[in-house]
C-alpha cells in the first residue's frame, strides 16, 4: 500500500469511527469512493467516477437537485455536490432505491416531453421550464425521494460526498464543532431578570 | 466478565438492561447474587463510548450491530384504535442495546408528585377511566428517588414549589444550561405569572463519579453520548454489575418464554441467541424488565396448562391500562437566533399546569418544556414552518430565515389508564423470530384530548407573550407507540385487579418479579424514567432483604 493510500485509509477509519467492522466491510467500497471523491474534488476539480448513475442520469438528477436547492447569491445543491451524495447513497444506504431512480427518471423524461415536446431532456430546459415540470411532479413519490436525498446530501456530513466545504451547514449557521459553551443564542445572553 | 453456562442455576435472570434492568443487575450482583442479564440488543459502544457517532446520516442508518433502537421491521408491531379495527403495521420502537432507552433518551428526570400516587382518592372516579391508587406512597418511594438521582447522576436544582415533588436531598450535579429557549420561557413566565424550573436531566453538567461533563455537542437525543455525560444504565449501573464478577450480560438474546414447572414456579427462560438458536437458561428467580410493551408480550407468550391466559395473568390485567404517552408541540419563529441545537434537548420547564384544576372541566395536567432542537438534516427535511415552501428559491430563503430562530414548546401530558387500551399478541403478524407481533390497541380518554388542547392553547399564549411570529400548533393527536409506554403490569394489593404486589412480585408466581414502566398504576405527566429507576432501587432492596432472610428457593 502506498503511503498516500495508507493515510487515506487511516483518515477513513477515523472518520467512520462509530461504524461496526462488518458494516464497514460490506459498505467499504462505497464509503471509500465517497471519501476518494471528497479528496479528489478538493484537490483537482476533475469530474468524478460515478458509482451507480450513468453520466446522463446524473445530469438529470443534478438538474433536479439544483431546482430543489437553487444556487443564487449563496451556494445551492450544485455547489454542495449533492449529486455525488445521491450517487454514493444509491450504492450504500439507499441501495433499495436504485429502481426508483431508474423508473423515476423515465417519468421525468415523459413529463418533460409532455410539457415541452421538442425538448431533448429535462436538464436541457430553461430554469423556468424545469420548474414547470417539477411543479407538475411535486406530489409524486419520486420527486419526494429526490427532495429528501437532496436536502439530506446538502446537510449530511461532508464525508458522505455532499455538503462540500460545509456549504449547507454554513448556509444555516450550523456550527459543527460539537463543543459549545453557553450562552448559546441571543435570548440566554440577555442579562437577568429576563422580562 | 464472568460467564455462566445455561445449566447453571443462577440466582436471577434479568430480562432487559435498561432503566430498570440495569439497576436490578447492579443491585443484585453487588450484593452477592449470581445474575445473568439477557439483552435483546447489542453492546452498542459500551466501554468505547467515544466511538458513538455524531454523524446524523450514519446515526439514522445504523448497521445492525450499531442499532440503538428496536427495528419495527424485525421487532414487528401493529396498531389499531379499538377492538373493531384490524390492526395495521405500526412504528412502535424502544431502546434496544445494553442500557436500553437510557442510552439515547433526552434524559428528563422528573419525579412524580406525592398526589400522583393516589389520584383516584384525590380526584374521585372518572367515567371510562381506570384511574387507581398506587399501593405505595410518595414517602415510601422518596428515599429511592434520592438514591436513583445520586447513583445515576442527575443534574438539577431543588426548588420549593407546589408544582414540583419535594426532595429531602438536592441533586448531586448543578443544572444543565437553561438555553435560549429556557430564557424565552423565563420572559414569557414573567409576563404571565408562571413558574420556570431548570429541568432535572440525566446528563451531568459537570464531572461526576469518574465521568466527564456534557460538552453541549447538540447531537443529543437519539444519539449515543460520546463523552459519557448521559447517565445511562450502560455507563453507570452495568459497569458496576460486571465489576462485581457476579453478573454476565448476554447480548443479542431474544427471550421467547419464561418457563415454569408443574408447581407454578419459574425455572428459567428460553431465548434465541444471535444465531436464532434456542437456549434455556436455568434460574432460581426471574426479574422481567423488558419495558411495558415487551414485558407484557412475553408474559402473554409464556402460556402453559397452568397459566392458560399467559403467565402471571389470572387477573386478565396483563397488557391492560397501557399508557403510551401524549405530547403536544407548538412552535413559532423568533426575531433573534436561539441556536437551540447546542446543548441538551431541553433545559427548562413550566410547571404550573402539572396539577389538574376542576375549573378546566376535565381531569389532566402536564409539564411544558422549552426546546428548539433541530439537527441539520432533520431541520432541512421537517423543521420549517409547515407553510414554508418545500423546494426552490422560496424553500432556500425559508431555510436561511428560520434557521435557529424556531422556539418550540413540547408539553408532556396526562394519559389516563384505560382498561381497553392494551398490548396483546397479534393473531396474524409474526416478528422476525416467528413470534406473535406486539399489537397495540389504544385511544386516549376524552379528557386526555381536552388536556392536549389545553396545552396547545397555553403554548400559543406563551409563544405570543414572547413575540413569536408565524405560530403553528397541532391539531392535537394521541400517541401510537414509543419509548414512554407504561402500565401493562400494574402494581396493586388485589391479585384480581393487578399483576404485581407492592414489592413487584407477580401475584401468581412466587419467584417472578416484574420491574419496569409496566408497573406504573398511573402515568404521571408522561416523564416516567426517574420513577421507574426509583421503583427499581426499591424493588431490589426488598428482594435482597427477603432473599437474605430465607433461601432464594423460598422467595
Amino acid at each position: 500500500m502506498r503511503p498516500q493510500q495508507r493515510s487515506r485509509r487511516q483518515f477513513l477509519i477515523q472518520s467512520v469511527a462509530g461504524l461496526g467492522g462488518a458494516w464497514v466491510a460490506a459498505n467499504y467500497a462505497g464509503i471509500m469512493e465517497a471519501q476518494a471523491f471528497v479528496q479528489q474534488a478538493a484537490s483537482s476539480g476533475q469530474p468524478i467516477k460515478l458509482a451507480f448513475l450513468t453520466e446522463a442520469q446524473a445530469a438529470e438528477v443534478d438538474a433536479m437537485a439544483a431546482q430543489i436547492i437553487p444556487s443564487d447569491a449563496t451556494p445551492g445543491a450544485r455547489e454542495a455536490h449533492v449529486i455525488n451524495f445521491i450517487d454514493r447513497a444509491l450504492v450504500t444506504f439507499e441501495k433499495n432505491q436504485q429502481q426508483a431512480y431508474v423508473k423515476g427518471l423515465q417519468d421525468l423524461d415523459a413529463q418533460t416531453k409532455a410539457l415541452f415536446p421538442a425538448a431533448p431532456r429535462f436538464s436541457a430546459l430553461t430554469s423556468e421550464q424545469q420548474i414547470q415540470v417539477l411543479t407538475a411532479m411535486e406530489k409524486t413519490p419520486f420527486f419526494n425521494l429526490v427532495r429528501t436525498h437532496s436536502v439530506t446530501g446538502f446537510f449530511a456530513s461532508p464525508i458522505h460526498g455532499g455538503n462540500y466545504n460545509k456549504v449547507g451547514w454554513k448556509l444555516v449557521n450550523y456550527d459543527d464543532s460539537l463543543n459549545h459553551k453557553p450562552p448559546f443564542g441571543y435570548y440566554d445572553a440577555q442579562p437577568l431578570p429576563r422580562r | 466478565m464472568i460467564q455462566f453456562t445455561p445449566s447453571t442455576d443462577v440466582d436471577f435472570v434479568i430480562i432487559g438492561s435498561g432503566a430498570a434492568g440495569g439497576i436490578m443487575a447492579k443491585q443484585l450482583s453487588t450484593n452477592g447474587f449470581k445474575v445473568v442479564v439477557l439483552e435483546q440488543g447489542g453492546w452498542g459502544k459500551y466501554g468505547k463510548e467515544h466511538e458513538y457517532t455524531k454523524d446524523e446520516w450514519l446515526n439514522d442508518h445504523p448497521s445492525p450491530e450499531d442499532r440503538l433502537m428496536s427495528d419495527p421491521s424485525r421487532q414487528r408491531n401493529t396498531f389499531r384504535r379499538n377492538d373493531k379495527e384490524k390492526a395495521t403495521s405500526g412504528t412502535h420502537s424502544y431502546g434496544c442495546v445494553v442500557g436500553g432507552g437510557t442510552v439515547t433518551y433526552g434524559g428528563s428526570s422528573w419525579r412524580h408528585l406525592p398526589w400522583e400516587f393516589n389520584e383516584l382518592t384525590h380526584v374521585g372516579p372518572i367515567a371510562g377511566s381506570g384511574l387507581a391508587d398506587w399501593p405505595i406512597t410518595y414517602d415510601e418511594l422518596e428515599p429511592y428517588y434520592s438514591q436513583a438521582e445520586w447513583e445515576m447522576g442527575i443534574s438539577g436544582k431543588r426548588v420549593n414549589s407546589p408544582f414540583v415533588a419535594p426532595m429531602t436531598k438536592d441533586y448531586p450535579v448543578p443544572p444543565v444550561p437553561l438555553k435560549a429557549s429556557g430564557a424565552l420561557f423565563e420572559m414569557g413566565a414573567a409576563k404571565l405569572g408562571l413558574t420556570v424550573v431548570n429541568g432535572p436531566i440525566a446528563i451531568i453538567s459537570q464531572p461526576y463519579m469518574g465521568r466527564s461533563g456534557c460538552v453541549n455537542c447538540g447531537m443529543c437525543s437519539g444519539f449515543g453520548c460520546h463523552v459519557k455525560a448521559r447517565s445511562s444504565s450502560a455507563v453507570t449501573m452495568i459497569p458496576l454489575a460486571i465489576a462485581s464478577n457476579n453478573c454476565e450480560v448476554r447480548v443479542n438474546s431474544y427471550v421467547r418464554e419464561i418457563s415454569t414447572d408443574a408447581s407454578g414456579r419459574v425455572t428459567g427462560v428460553t431465548y434465541f441467541d444471535k444465531d436464532k438458536k434456542e437456549v434455556f437458561q436455568k434460574a432460581k428467580a426471574v426479574v422481567l424488565s423488558a419495558n411495558a410493551g415487551e414485558s407484557a408480550r412475553l408474559l402473554l407468550m409464556s402460556k402453559s396448562a397452568r397459566f392458560p391466559q399467559g403467565l402471571a395473568n389470572s387477573s386478565g390485567v396483563v397488557g391492560r391500562y397501557l399508557m403510551l404517552g401524549n405530547t403536544v408541540n407548538a412552535s413559532g419563529i423568533m426575531d433573534q437566533p436561539l441556536n437551540d441545537y447546542k446543548g441538551v434537548v431541553t433545559g427548562a420547564g413550566i410547571v404550573d399546569f402539572v396539577p389538574s384544576d376542576p375549573k378546566r372541566g376535565f381531569y389532566g395536567g402536564g409539564r411544558m418544556t422549552a426546546r428548539g432542537f433541530d439537527t441539520p438534516i432533520s431541520y432541512g427535511l421537517r423543521g420549517l414552518h409547515p407553510d414554508s415552501p418545500k423546494w426552490g428559491a422560496g424553500y432556500k430563503k425559508a431555510l436561511m430565515e428560520e434557521a435557529n430562530h424556531k422556539f418550540t414548546i413540547t408539553s408532556f401530558v396526562t394519559q389516563q389508564p384505560l382498561e381497553s387500551n392494551r398490548v396483546d399478541l397479534d393473531p396474524d403478524v409474526k416478528d422476525e423470530w416467528g413470534l406473535p407481533a406486539l399489537r397495540i390497541t389504544s385511544t386516549s380518554h376524552p379528557d386526555d384530548f381536552k388536556s392536549m388542547e389545553f396545552f396547545r392553547q397555553k403554548s400559543i399564549e406563551i409563544l405570543e407573550a414572547v413575540g413569536a411570529k408565524r405560530i403553528w400548533a397541532g391539531p392535537v393527536s394521541d400517541s401510537r407507540g414509543g419509548a414512554h409506554n407504561r402500565g401493562t403490569c400494574r402494581m396493586g394489593n388485589d391479585p384480581k385487579t393487578s399483576v404485581v404486589n407492592k414489592f413487584h412480585r407477580a401475584h401468581d408466581v412466587p419467584n417472578l418479579f416484574i420491574v419496569d414502566g409496566s408497573n406504573l398504576v398511573t402515568g404521571g405527566r408522561n416523564h416516567p424514567t426517574m420513577t421507574i429507576q426509583a421503583l427499581a432501587f426499591r424493588a431490589a432492596d426488598n428482594i435482597i432483604r427477603n432473599a437474605r432472610r430465607g433461601t432464594l428457593n423460598n422467595l
